[in-house]
């Protein structure tokens, strides 16, 4: 079928098998290789991208449910080249060790701010509880979620206070 | 919301790269034109452990379009063995599976789908052979045999590690205290699954990229088992998403190298899929040990008598090598004069067991603190205090017989823990439980031995290039599994050299390019490859301020300074910038190459003579973990509400990887004695993949303290030891210390379920209070 969305904001429109996994298609067709898979069971979260801004595992995803949408995976959460917040945050704070968890992560965590500004660390962790981690123990990934959140409210608060 | 204290340490040179998904692993690298190979295992549908193979057919496969071949055990050149230390796991069974994964056969296709299509094709005549799945079972005289006609049936290996007379110090010891206890077999689950690529160049090369923790020794694990030339065998290690010990050794490898020689040159891929991950995957060994532990009235520690049973399953792997560690750190990090530890390593038909993190001292830690424990409740002294009085100090001898030159400061990890609120207010913590919940606090001292140990060099060799335009490589030999060593290289590199972190560039392990180095394990990553590493930069800057002396035409080098971005003559305050400098230098003369072998024990005892590699060791690191605990007393499930772990790794190279380390491990440690709860029948694995085998999620864990002891360690790069391992070895013993506090009981069999914890609670007088 002829398939047509968007990936980190660029126009896509590709023959492909209606059954084809979504993951596939971003990896192999699309070159996203930012897009990880860990267990291809919906499991491990590895594989997370954003589809109008909600956290979907792409590996339970079939080609076909993509029409039409916005995909944004970890390489799209920031603006143009710069890293989101999040990923920035990641680094700093020690969010990242062998990182192949890491852009679902930031894809999870992303969304959570989008959508709650303020988290608390409980909610940060539930947020991401649908991805696994086997490298951190996810207190450093919960400290750098909080600092991105920290760092987008005072730059939005900076932002509004613009003549 | 409470504010994150800022970030301690420069970040990690390659965090953001991944956390912007940009860095390639092995898992990303697939050729245009590659094809796709995969293993039939038949064994696991046919839910067969153990089997005589009668016929492989792979007619239907052949037919389905895409296949391009299927191998069998025929079509294999060389030994057809695999294997690290004993050469005992065929690539393909011809004969005899051991194990549900073995595989009979390899399928290579030219699309994913039809590689998929043709392994479920394929098709084996597998007659079912008596299997043995318990290890004491597969002593008995006439046990089936694992490896038929093997000299020594099914006992890998049986080891004795003695000091001074156990058995008659223990008939007259004061108090002793007895037990037995179970640690089970956990999955390494890192989230790359095992992969790799594959290609036979034209020159006979054979060219790969693998997940792999030791590439360099793979090249000789590989020519033996599919008769090559292990200097025609090119690996490259890019970063690992994940290892922990379960990608040390080959897992793809020896297929894909198998599958390569047979593409007619294209190359081949190959990635295991999360059930084959944990079906064919080397796993922790499940391990039972028996102890008796002989005290004075004061706490003293007389005697250790303690009696190890390993299974390693179907394959030898690294089971001697594993259970040499178990034993030899069976007394924990105390003082004793006598102690007597037997340890038997034995075949069975249930998966294969190898290295992971902790390697074989996660499972004796709970033991011997268990028993610590039972001790100080028998003697009615605080458990802190039983640990204080017997902890290993400086210049002690420590149960294997080796007295401790390195560094020791495992009362500074007890002291850290003693003056912590988190210990200090537990009478009170505990005394607050809500209703139908019961709280404890627990605490555990470990150990563990860094490095290969005696018998074979833990060298590494360094390599740094000063580029034409100025900057440095960094050629590291030792695979980044993701515990962050490649980026202390650069972070030591940038310091040894003065250089700005952005003239640093840091290669990842290529067979080609670097040298020798070891594997990525056993503590001794940053240790070993980190003092070969400074040892290179030095003589790098000595090379450049002599050369520098000469072009400045200074009399003396040593009058020069080696600055940012140049060679500086401070008197006069002329510079020559490295960028002039690497242009005037031939290639040659701007490589500098070091290497640094890792100190053994001096007069090792004269015991474990069964060990021919790897004992003992004389570097260790310590740790003491505390853990806050609520367990309610409806369901038995236990929430860990607070970790806290004070490590001494030495001196600490970088705050923020030092923490990571001793977070990881204790995550890792806890889903090991809480939730990893690998199940399996007639050597079946029963838990074959995520949503059945749980690790835990970051609802399952607390936020952690991490404290660092003020230590060095004088024969580390920068005084540091590695702290890799002993964060693994704490939380299965400090769980079962807190549920102790919580319930009276004392659990020896780990992961610590809530059926577990409930029956637990049942049976002992202080759980059936109200």
């Amino acid at each position: 079928m002829m398939l047509c969305f968007t990936l980190n904001g660029r126009a896509v429109s590709l023959d492909v098998a209606p059954d084809r996994r979504a993951v596939d298609l971003l990896r192999e067709d699309l070159g996203a290789l930012d897009v990880k898979e860990g267990c291809g069971t919906g499991e491990c979260g590895a594989c997370s991208v954003l589809i109008d801004g909600v956290q979907k595992l792409s590996c339970l995803l079939l080609a076909a449910q993509l029409e039409g949408c916005a995909v944004v995976t970890a390489a799209g959460l920031g603006e143009g080249d710069a890293p989101h917040a999040v990923q920035r945050a990641f680094a700093e704070h020690g969010a990242v060790q062998c990182g192949f968890c890491s852009p679902g992560m930031a894809v999870a965590a992303a969304a959570l701010l989008a959508g709650n500004p303020q988290p608390t660390r409980q909610e940060i962790r539930r947020a991401i509880s649908g991805n696994l981690c086997r490298c951190t123990g996810y207190a450093m990934i919960v400290d750098a979620v909080e600092a991105a959140a920290q760092e987008l409210a005072q730059a939005n608060a900076e932002e509004g206070g613009k003549p | 919301m409470t504010k994150p204290p800022a970030p301690p340490s420069p970040p990690r040179a390659d965090a953001l790269q991944k956390a912007i998904g940009a860095e390639r692993y092995t898992f990303d690298i697939q050729a245009e034109d590659c094809l796709f190979a995969g293993a039939y295992r038949p064994g696991a549908a046919a839910k067969i452990a153990h089997g005589r193979v009668r016929a492989v057919d792979a007619a239907a496969a052949l037919a389905v379009p895409g296949v391009v071949r299927v191998l069998t055990a025929a079509d294999v050149p060389g030994a057809n063995r695999q294997g690290i230390v004993h050469k005992d796991q065929p690539v393909l069974c011809g004969e005899v599976i051991r194990h549900c994964g073995d595989p009979v056969a390899l399928v290579l296709a030219a699309t994913p789908d039809a590689l998929r299509e043709g392994l479920a094709a394929m098709r084996a005549d597998i007659e079912p052979l008596p299997g043995v799945f318990d290890p004491e079972a597969a002593l008995k005289k006439d046990a089936p045999q694992v490896h038929a006609g093997r000299k020594g049936g099914n006992l890998l290996l049986g080891a004795l590690i003695e000091k001074g007379n156990a058995r008659a110090a223990l008939k007259t010891a004061p108090v002793v205290v007895r037990g037995r206890f179970s640690t089970p077999v956990q999955e390494h689950a890192f989230l790359e699954t095992q992969c790799g690529q594959a290609q036979l160049l034209p020159d006979g090369v054979l060219d790969m990229t693998v997940s792999t923790q030791s590439p360099f020794r793979d090249r000789f694990e590989i020519g033996h088992a599919l008769g090559l030339d292990p200097f025609k065998i090119h690996i490259r290690a890019p970063h690992l998403g994940g290892g922990f010990g379960g990608k040390d050794g080959s897992t793809v490898q020896c297929l894909l190298g198998l599958a390569a020689l047979k593409a007619g040159g294209r190359p081949v891929r190959m990635v295991w899929d999360r059930e084959e991950s944990i079906l064919a995957g080397y796993k922790r060994h499940a391990v039972r040990l028996r102890y008796a532990l002989g005290a004075e009235r004061d706490g003293t520690l007389v005697a250790l008598s303690c009696r190890v049973v390993f299974d390693t399953g179907a394959y030898a792997h690294l089971g001697a090598e594993v259970m040499e560690l178990s034993m030899e750190h069976a007394a924990g990090p105390y003082r004793i004069a006598h102690a007597r530890v037997e340890g038997r390593c034995v075949y069975t038909n249930n998966p294969v067991a190898g290295a992971f993190r902790g390697f074989g001292v996660a499972q004796v830690s709970p033991a011997f603190e268990g028993l610590m424990d039972e001790l100080a409740a028998k003697l009615g002294l605080d458990p802190l205090e039983l640990r204080r009085i017997n902890a290993l100090s400086p210049g002690d001898e420590n149960s294997a017989g080796v007295r401790l030159g390195g560094s020791v400061h495992l009362n500074e990890c007890l002291d850290a823990v003693a003056a912590h609120p988190l210990w200090t207010t537990r009478a009170q913590w505990q005394a607050e439980a809500p209703p139908f919940a019961r709280r404890g606090v627990g605490l555990a001292a470990v150990f563990n031995g860094m490095g290969y140990g005696r018998g074979l060099a833990d060298m590494a060799i360094a390599k740094v290039e000063l580029t034409g335009t100025g900057g440095f490589l960094v050629y590291s030999a030792v695979a980044d599994m993701g515990q962050g060593n490649s980026s202390a290289f650069a972070f030591l590199a940038s310091q040894e050299l003065n250089q700005e972190a952005a003239a640093i560039t840091l290669l990842q392990p290529d067979t080609e390019r670097c040298h020798p180095s070891g594997s990525s394990s056993a503590g001794r990553t940053t240790y070993t490859y980190g003092n070969a590493l400074l040892k290179a930069c030095a003589a790098m800057r000595e090379k450049l301020l002599a050369r520098g002396a000469a072009i400045l035409m200074v009399d003396r080098a040593q009058d020069l300074e080696l600055v940012p971005g140049a060679v500086r003559h401070p008197a006069t305050g002329r510079t020559l910038p490295l960028a002039l400098l690497g242009r005037l230098l031939h290639r040659d003369d701007r490589l500098a190459v070091s290497e640094f072998i890792m100190p053994v024990a001096e007069n090792p005892p004269d015991t474990g003579r069964a060990f021919m590699i790897g004992f003992p060791h004389c570097i260790f690191a310590f740790a003491a973990h505390l853990a806050r605990i609520e367990v309610d007393g409806l369901t038995g499930r236990v929430r860990v509400c607070d970790y806290l772990c004070a490590t001494d790794g030495g001196r600490v190279l970088h705050r923020q990887g030092f923490d990571q380390q001793a977070q990881g491990g204790a995550a890792q440690g806890l889903g090991y004695a809480l939730f990893e709860d690998f199940r399996q029948r007639d050597g079946n694995i029963l838990t074959r993949d995520l949503s059945t085998y749980l690790i835990p999620t970051a609802l399952d864990l607390p936020d952690m303290a991490s404290l660092a002891a003020k230590g060095c360690e004088q024969s580390g790069p920068r005084g540091l030891k590695g702290v890799g391992e002993v964060g693994m070895n704490g939380p299965g013993p400090a769980i079962a210390a807190a549920l102790y506090a919580a319930t009276g009981a004392h659990l020896r069999d780990l992961p610590f379920t809530p059926e577990r914890v409930l029956a637990a609670l049942k049976k002992s007088p202080r759980g059936r209070r109200p």
